[in-house]
């Protein structure tokens, strides 16, 4: 037998670590999506105290490179400050599975970023934002490249379905160009929401469809 | 003691049959001459007479007369001498316009995107939903300039078959020739060039337990075709190269063990594992049309996974089959026949294909399908996008 994948990671892949949900997590991230393919979210409960991550978990649409990943990166993270944590990188993730393809670094990083979008979303639930910028249409985009119209595969920036973001006082207004009864609207709402919300100077997102 | 591999990537090549190596043998060891003219020396004769003899056969399993096969290295350069030799033949007296699908494997869709670069015009036709293109597009899509259509006979990963018959009329009627990819029917469906209306028909031998490196493309009598790669005369000089006579005779006998019982066991295996994937494990969708498909083709998009994390699986099962997912390829780029049906990514990336062979029997069925049961659900369970389905 001659698999693609060096013993380790295929130990990884066929029993992966903390696989799952943590119930009421204290940092969430979901990051890629079915149109780049891979798709991976990462759960985090961390001690108060110290920030330091007391467990992690993660779930994975994806290829093997990218559940061993989610694996080997949740095993890394546990018992590290958030500050140790986010240090962690795409190459010490491959080179504790004992190296992965090269060309299978785009769905195996995505497990490392959604670490790191996990911590920032803690970080931004418990005002430990440091970097306070301002909250604009751009941040607001940047936020939403993750969230997906699952019809196109596009993400609903880049597929042109925001229309416009309007904000005022902390109060966020974002436009979709999608009917109130499309699909996938709910969804849609409730990532963009999800996103949203947590920015430190934001304090009520609102959806508007086009047909309201 | 592992469990004997099932192997089903059919479409990607097959086992070679023994009674197909038994026939070459002789072409290695003691008929290697090159072939001669009917001057030359014995042995030359002899093989001249035996690639005459190949040449029938296979000509003959398509209803064609021996003058209008060519012996090629396999589907790929086919197609590129269909393609570019018609292209070269009639781009400056008739037109710059050809038309295909987007939906084409490999050797037609790069061919008709390097011809894009050197100035011709392609128009690529979507399918529908089951991979069939539309006969009015067409109809509406030939000019006064174009100058061939090239339309697949069955797709390599969905296993729709067009009606090539009515693509050929349609083509002929508004005086235009008509190319098809035959590489997943040649032998499987009749392909009959007596009456069908078409021009080239591209061949392929190691896909029907034949030796790879051998192939064919029938040239109906007349066609403009011009020579693309250059070096001697073989091949009614429309082929440059010394004649791959121990690949003609296997090909020749690989065709004549096709038979039509082993087509109709075949579809057997596939009608079972479609039927039962679709029954037994949830949110599957059939990929390609139910009944106007391939008898050795089954596709099936399990939702909410993905196609390699199944294929590695599986194969640490015994059980070989191949992804349209990015993740499977080596472009990493999503399969475009199933993005072309589909029209998203999550199609893709959960697609499998289960391709037969000869060497397939239905006692593999429920292997495969436990075996498919278990790892899906396995994949499910650790896949975010499955509870947010559930929910909803």
């Amino acid at each position: 037998m001659r698999f693609p994948y060096n013993e380790k990671v295929l130990e990884h892949f066929k029993n992966p670590r903390n696989v799952g949900k943590i119930e009421n997590p204290d940092g969430k991230a979901i990051v890629g999506s079915p149109a780049c393919g891979d798709m991976v979210a990462v759960f985090i409960k961390v001690e108060p105290t110290e920030h330091r991550i007391i467990d992690a978990k993660f779930e994975s649409y994806g290829c093997a490179s990218n559940i061993a990943t989610g694996s080997i990166i949740t095993e890394l993270a546990k018992g590290k400050t958030i500050e140790e944590a986010k240090l962690i990188s795409w190459q010490q993730a491959s080179e504790a599975l004992g190296g992965l393809p090269k060309i299978k670094g785009h769905c195996s990083v995505l497990a490392v970023e959604g670490l790191r979008e996990a911590i920032t979303n803690y970080e931004e639930k418990h005002g430990l934002v440091k970097n306070k910028e301002p909250t604009t249409a751009e941040v607001i985009k940047r936020r939403l490249k993750n969230v997906m119209n699952p019809i196109t595969g596009l993400d609903i920036v880049r597929g042109e379905l925001v229309k416009d973001i309007r904000i005022e006082n902390g109060n966020v207004d974002i436009y979709v160009d999608l009917p109130e009864a499309h699909i996938f609207a709910g969804n849609i709402r409730d990532e963009v929401k999800e996103r949203v919300e947590t920015l430190w100077d934001v304090k009520k997102v609102e959806i508007h469809f086009n047909d309201q | 003691m592992p469990e004997k591999t099932i192997y089903m990537d059919n479409a990607a090549s097959t086992r070679l049959d023994k009674r197909v190596l038994d026939a070459m043998v002789p072409f290695f060891f003691d008929t290697y001459a090159v072939a001669t003219s009917e001057f030359g020396y014995s042995m030359g004769i002899e093989a001249k007479e035996m690639l005459e003899e190949a040449r029938v056969k296979v000509s003959k399993a398509m209803k064609g007369s021996p003058e209008e096969l060519i012996f090629t290295s396999g589907d790929t350069e086919s197609s590129n001498l269909a393609l570019k030799g018609v292209a070269a033949a009639l781009g400056t007296k008739k037109g710059k316009h050809i038309i295909t699908s987007k939906i084409e494997d490999f050797p037609v869709l790069n061919s008709a995107k390097s011809l894009e670069k050197s100035g011709f015009k392609l128009t690529y036709l979507g399918v529908n939903g089951d991979g069939l293109i539309d006969l009015g597009e067409l109809e509406s899509a030939i000019t006064p300039e174009t100058i061939l259509v090239s339309i697949q006979h069955a797709n390599q990963e969905i296993g729709t078959v067009q009606d090539i018959e009515a693509i050929g009329s349609i083509c002929h009627g508004k005086g235009t020739l008509f190319h098809t990819d035959a590489t997943h029917t040649f032998t499987r469906l009749p392909i009959e060039t007596d009456r069908m209306p078409v021009d080239l028909v591209t061949i392929s031998g190691h896909t029907i337990h034949g030796p790879k490196g051998i192939g064919g493309l029938f040239v109906r009598k007349g066609t403009p075709l011009n020579k693309w790669m250059d070096g001697g005369y073989q091949e009614f000089n429309l082929r440059a190269g010394l004649e791959n006579i121990p690949g003609a005779v296997g090909f020749a006998k690989a065709i004549e063990l096709v038979t039509s019982e082993e087509n109709e066991r075949l579809k057997g295996i596939r009608d079972a594992l479609i039927e039962r994937f679709l029954k037994e494990i949830t949110r599957t969708t059939l990929n390609g049309h139910r009944t106007k498909r391939i008898p050795q083709n089954a596709n099936i998009t399990f939702h909410s996974v993905e196609g390699e994390s199944i294929t590695l699986h599986m194969d640490m099962r015994g059980i070989e089959v191949s992804t349209g997912s990015a993740c499977f390829s080596r472009s990493l780029e999503a399969s475009h026949v199933l993005m072309g049906i589909g029209g998203n990514h999550e199609r893709a990336h959960g697609s499998i294909r289960f391709s037969l062979g000869r060497f397939n029997d239905i006692s593999e069925v429920d292997r495969v399908v436990e075996a498919m049961s278990e790892v899906v659900t396995r994949l499910r369970a650790i896949s975010p996008l499955d509870k947010r389905e559930d929910e909803a």
